[in-house]
């Protein structure tokens, strides 16, 4: 009788596993995890991101077997992190130096080095086209070959990757950019150690990096609505493109802050998104009187995420102001928040049985009603 | 486990173990304070054990011999599937018998059969930090501890004395440990609460999502929270008899009998049950 909720955990698991792949496989019809990598690059973007593991080939195996649930494939891909040894830390990468594929600026017409479009869904017009539902491997190959036959009008615009002056170095140069003091602190890895109120500045963008990308996004929303930026941001520039990853030799002395690159070894490359706003702020001018200057957000993420790395960048100024004034300027209310693994998981224990809790609070309840 | 090859033993590598095991000795050091360690993610969701999972792993040899509970039951599913975790990476031999486990990990109960010493009882823990409710900011709570200061605690179990005549805390009901922190004793029933005080084996307690690890080493002193005029009541268990084992004092599942319709009585430490009518 009753004990049947009890006992039987281990078939009833087993069962309920079988289950779930009979659901991913009872059309008749697999997924190829290449057919993903190729086909579903926004999907292992945005899974590469949130779990902060640059792995094209295992973001799409997880895709597979997770059914195209990012919370499932981040939660994947964060658990096999997890488990990998840090051997090494890269050289800081400055995402000036990038094979650019696409750059762009809200501020300026004209930005040194030009606008370059690239690829974007922001230019399309948001039409299902039924035309694809009979795309062929062998039609994209021949589309693709043409594509690539077509000559390229002006400069070899995308392929460039020497230092750009970007918008931001414009905007210095006029003197209106709030100063700052360079901070060489070496980062502090929220992976290794668990963070402490007050953070610093690399713990936070570390977080907002990893961040769910709808978590971060709808916080931004709120900080641009008005719960926090206090006048309109505007894109500075927008960056997207490979930048190099360079690891310092190991054998040379350890730990000499400042090696030469010369020292280090590449590793490889990685796609990112990089954007820098521009959000302007009073600043008291004396006599009553104020002025404007601007605060630069900073925001990035693994592979092409423009919409999180704007709202990182919104939310990075936020808390870079300190201000506790509303709830994205509060650092503990987003950081504890955004990230993927964390929410879904609490909010999913609440499946689980909590048989003695409410137990315990039954007993409360009635003795509470029971008169003295 | 299928992919056993590509993890470590025990699913982390060496250094994580490690990291985990420094944030153990600094919790044993000072009962009840909540030691920050940088908690990895696991192959189980966050909020469904893995701080405790994480304790575990970073503990047991190829010697050990794990019991896992959830409420009570070593067969609800989520013990089941973090056991099997722990088997599938480790190999090492599980039990049901609390006497002869090594290390327990339990979710919100501790075993009817006493601890002994040498034995380990892991807690998952959801939320470690007593204050929360009273101030949502860890940045507070955490000067809060450094001061010692503990009224918001005190006047949370006030307000429900002036709302409800009596303090009606469920589950988790904070006790000071070794007359020092005020701790969350996971949402164990406060029928467990006692059994904390003076425990003969090592008491740990993990809260993965929140990153935090805590201890009450053995014959440490726990008290729950309460008032001369008001003392702690733990769940009334009087008059409940288990309709399986006939055991009575023990914390009890409620049942609805559906053939009487009337409430029945089960031991909700399954293992503690079957153990009695093997007898």
């Amino acid at each position: 009788m009753g004990y049947v909720a009890v006992r039987g955990g281990t078939e009833a698991i087993e069962a309920s596993i079988e289950r779930l792949k009979y659901e991913r496989l009872r059309k008749g019809r697999t997924v190829d995890a290449k057919a993903i990598e190729s086909g579903m690059r926004a999907l292992v973007d945005q899974v590469m991101s949130e779990a902060s593991l640059y792995d094209e080939a295992l973001a799409a195996l997880s895709i597979k077997q997770a059914e195209g649930s990012p919370e499932e494939a981040v939660f994947l891909m964060r658990a096999f992190r997890s488990t990998l040894p840090r051997s090494h830390y890269s050289l800081a990468v400055d995402s000036r130096h990038m094979r650019v594929e696409r750059r762009i600026s809200a501020s300026f017409k004209d930005i040194p080095g030009g606008q370059v479009l690239g690829a974007a869904c922001d230019y399309t017009h948001r039409l299902i086209d039924s035309g694809l539902l009979g795309e062929t491997d062998e039609g994209a190959a021949r589309w693709v070959a043409e594509y690539l036959e077509r000559p390229v009008e002006g400069a070899e615009a995308g392929s460039s990757i020497r230092e750009q002056e970007g918008a931001i170095d414009y905007v210095r140069s006029l003197g209106l950019l709030k100063a700052r003091p360079l901070d060489e602190a070496e980062p502090r890895d929220v992976t290794k150690r668990a963070i402490e109120f007050p953070t610093i500045r690399s713990e936070r963008l570390q977080i907002l990096a990893r961040g769910q990308t709808g978590a971060v996004t709808a916080l931004g929303y709120a900080a641009l609505r008005g719960y926090g930026a206090t006048l309109h941001p505007t894109v500075g520039e927008l960056r997207v493109g490979r930048v190099a990853v360079l690891v310092p030799n190991p054998l040379a002395s350890a730990g000499a802050p400042g090696q030469a690159e010369g020292e280090a070894y590449y590793v490889g490359q990685i796609k990112i998104t990089a954007v820098e706003t521009l959000v302007p702020v009073s600043v008291p001018r004396g006599m009553g009187k104020t002025g404007i200057e601007f605060e630069i957000g900073f925001g990035l993420s693994f592979g092409q995420n423009e919409t999180k790395a704007i709202a990182m960048s919104l939310l990075d100024q936020c808390l870079e102001s300190g201000d506790k004034g509303s709830a994205v300027r509060d650092e503990e209310f987003v950081l504890l928040h955004v990230d993927s693994v964390e929410a879904t998981g609490f909010i999913s224990h609440l499946k689980l049985p909590h048989y003695v809790t409410f137990q315990s609070k039954l007993d409360s309840v009635r003795k509470a009603r029971r008169p003295e | 486990m299928r992919s056993e090859a590509l993890y470590n033993f025990a699913f982390f590598d060496e250094g994580s173990k490690r990291e985990v095991r420094r944030a153990i000795l600094k919790a044993v050091a000072i009962p009840g304070y909540q030691v920050p360690f940088a908690s990895r993610e696991m192959p189980i969701a966050r909020g469904w054990g893995t701080g405790g999972l994480q304790l575990t792993l970073s503990l047991v040899g190829k010697d050990d011999v794990l019991k896992v509970i959830d409420q009570g039951a070593d067969e609800s599913v989520n013990a089941v599937s973090i056991k099997r975790l722990v088997k599938g990476t480790t190999g090492i031999r599980t039990t049901e018998d609390a006497r002869a486990a090594t290390i327990v990990q339990s979710r919100h109960r501790i075993p009817e059969f006493p601890l002994e010493k040498g034995q380990i009882l892991v807690l998952q823990v959801p939320m470690p930090e007593p204050l929360r409710f009273v101030e949502p900011s860890e940045y507070a709570t955490k000067r809060l501890h450094a001061e010692k200061e503990y009224s918001g605690a005190y006047l949370a179990l006030f307000e429900e004395i002036m709302k409800f005549g009596r303090v009606a805390t469920g589950a988790d009901h904070p006790v000071l440990v070794n007359d020092r922190y005020v701790m969350a004793p996971s949402p164990i029933p406060r029928f467990d609460n006692p059994k904390l005080n003076g425990s003969r084996a090592l008491i740990l307690l993990g809260a993965g999502r929140e990153k935090k690890i805590y201890a009450v080493p053995p014959f440490t002193k726990v008290v729950s929270l309460d008032f001369e005029d008001h003392p702690f009541e733990a769940e009334s268990v009087a008059g409940r008899k288990c309709r399986f084992c006939g055991a009575e004092g023990v914390f009890m599942d409620e049942l609805l009998d559906e053939a009487s319709g009337l409430a029945a009585h089960q031991c909700n430490d399954t293992s503690y049950c079957s153990a009695r009518r093997a007898t």
